[in-house]
């Protein structure tokens, strides 16, 4: 090929020039989901402001706009996310610390993370169809809270087995090593050596998947849980219902108002979220502190 | 001071220790087990009533027939191609949206954004992954929906366009975090090679790096995919509740997802074969997913190239 000077001079300023125009577009494509976002927000908080009263959260819901609230929503999320977070913690790591510091490689320990592995990429709405057969109609719990707790809990249960199982495997081997030749046992080790360095990756896995949970809708009517609830659980036996579950139902009914409700509803829900994502972030810090 | 029991005292801590290891790594493995028991549970249930609905309703019938009247009270109808048809329509216009903005954002990520440009925009893509579905849901129905009508004014207010573009944008996070975690995989000597023979960074990125990294790109379209044919409140709200055998994107569908909440949500008695549809359906949906994951865990494993 020859090519004059100026020939090639031209190809390699059209080669930057469109190295540029991509730059652009790439930049774009990712700002799509900022744009979005910020929509969805402005969105939600017009619609929403007119219902965001002291009443939306005093009131039990109402076949009246102006009177609904959503008291029995928030409070049974809050009581699902009481014993949820505990409860998936214990049986998370727990399974966690079995895989990375006990379990012998092999077939029983493979069988294990396929299982896991499989779970993870499971719809949601069949672990709701689990818990309708199992929970409610096998073990009796009916559409119970309780049967919602443990519904919730199996659902958050892979995804905080991987994040705990890879904070436990990012811990130095130099640390177990300390602690053995101190004379310390293996669970002398897990306890003292190993857990306290992964728990900050371990509690922002947890955190991050129980308030999925808490936003969580499709498994939670599948199990039958009420969506028109005006009362307070008084035990883990009662019906329920929680925040997702009460927007999903107004956004159902056919007056305007309900719709606002909705927008206020999915407001109180964000800022749950926010609030629990924000804890997430302060107990990381603090314990990454002081190790 | 004396310390008369001392070597007692560590006898006892040490008993008890060992106590511990004995029973602790019982316990750690009943937590583990756990997993084994759910997804055992999941088969059960599902299988255990499906056999007694496909009892009734032969599984050709269910598997080819082009209508689903299930709740009917007569002329009851068990064809399942219309959920299968309605839940493909919307994942297919939500691959359509997230698989080009989530591919060009994770090439942004990787190669071009400066530190402080990638540290404003991830988190904002976490926020948007941690959105709640019902809030898409809403957010389907109250801004696009209406949109998708002021362009189309024949559209109906439920249609899969609006449920599979705000499910579109539901995934761009997932594919864009998964492609950018194979592109970063990809060593830094092989851009570098590009680069001095004077590459441009799209030419890099184009044919360096996205041809390296393209089994993990690909896993990432097929777990997006599987994650939108299981997605449930979006299409729930948004899409409506008519199983029709249609592919045109601007009328009302329903997916298999939201026929289990819709029966869910009524009053069909237990037992009966309109109530089994829900774990036929159930069945079908799990049956699905669990092959496309599978396939996209060949495709990592199969094609990955080892630097």
């Amino acid at each position: 090929m020859n090519m004059t000077d100026a020939q090639l001079h031209a190809k390699t300023q059209r080669r930057r020039n469109k190295d540029k125009i991509n730059q652009l577009i790439f930049l774009a494509s990712t700002s799509i989901g900022i744009i979005v976002l910020m929509i969805l927000i402005i969105d939600i908080l017009i619609d929403g402001i007119h219902f965001l009263r002291p009443e939306l959260f005093t009131n039990f819901p109402s076949r009246l706009p102006s009177r609904a609230g959503l008291v029995s929503a928030l409070i049974g999320s809050i009581y699902m996310l009481l014993i949820l977070a505990p409860l998936s913690f214990i049986i998370g790591v727990g399974a966690a610390i079995y895989l990375v510091e006990y379990a012998k490689k092999g077939p029983v320990s493979n069988f294990i993370q396929v299982c896991i592995s499989t779970l993870a990429g499971i719809p949601s709405i069949v672990y709701g169809i689990l818990g309708l057969t199992i929970f409610v109609q096998l073990l009796n719990l009916g559409n119970s809270l309780l049967a919602g707790i443990f519904t919730m809990t199996l659902l958050v249960l892979p995804v905080i087995i991987v994040s705990s199982q890879e904070a436990i495997k990012a811990v130095p081997a130099a640390r177990r090593d300390a602690s053995f030749a101190l004379g310390a046992t293996k669970w002398q080790t897990v306890q003292n050596a190993v857990l306290p360095s992964a728990i900050p990756g371990i509690l922002t896995g947890v955190i991050l998947s129980v308030s999925r949970a808490i936003g969580e809708t499709a498994p939670l009517v599948v199990i039958g849980a009420a969506t028109f609830v005006p009362f307070l659980p008084a035990n883990l036996l009662d019906q329920f219902t929680v925040l997702p579950l009460q927007i999903y139902n107004w956004i159902g009914l056919p007056r305007i108002e309900f719709q606002q409700l909705a927008a206020s509803g999915i407001i109180v829900l964000l800022v749950l979220l926010v609030v629990m994502n924000i804890t997430a972030v302060v107990i990381r810090n603090k314990y990454q502190k002081n190790i | 001071m004396s310390a008369p029991n001392q070597t007692n005292l560590d006898m006892f801590k040490n008993n008890r220790s060992h106590l511990a290891d004995k029973i602790v790594p019982t316990l750690l493995f009943l937590c583990a087990l756990v997993s084994v028991l759910t997804l055992l549970g999941i088969i059960y249930a599902l299988f255990s009533e499906s056999i007694n609905f496909f009892k009734q309703v032969p599984v050709i019938d269910f598997l080819t027939g082009t209508q689903w009247f299930p709740l009917a009270e007569e002329g009851k109808e068990f064809g399942v191609l219309p959920l299968l048809t309605g839940t493909l329509l919307v994942t297919v216009i939500a691959c359509i949206v997230s698989i080009p903005i989530g591919l060009a954002s994770a090439i942004y990520l990787s190669e071009y954004a400066s530190d402080g440009v990638r540290r404003v925009l991830k988190p904002v893509l976490e926020i948007l992954a941690g959105v709640p579905t019902i809030v898409y849901g809403y957010f389907a129905l109250s801004v696009v929906s209406p949109f998708i009508q002021w362009i189309l004014p024949e559209t109906s207010l439920f249609n899969a366009l609006s449920a599979g573009i705000v499910m579109g944008i539901m995934i761009i996070p997932m594919i864009s975090s998964l492609s950018e975690d194979a592109m970063n995989a990809v060593p830094r000597a092989m851009r570098n090679g590009a680069f001095a023979l004077g590459a441009t960074r799209l030419e890099v990125a184009l044919k360096i790096v996205v041809p390296a990294a393209l089994s993990g790109i690909i896993a990432s379209f097929v777990l997006g995919f599987s994650r939108a044919i299981g997605e449930t409140m979006i299409v729930t709200v948004a899409a409506g509740g008519s199983p029709v055998l249609t592919l045109n994107p601007l009328e009302s569908i329903q997916t298999m997802t939201a026929y289990i909440v819709q029966v869910s949500m009524g009053d069909v008695a237990r037992g009966g074969v309109e109530y089994g549809t829900i774990y036929a359906v159930g069945l079908t949906l799990f049956l699905i997913t669990l092959l496309i994951n599978i396939f996209a865990n060949y495709i990592t494993k199969k094609f990955r190239e080892e630097y």
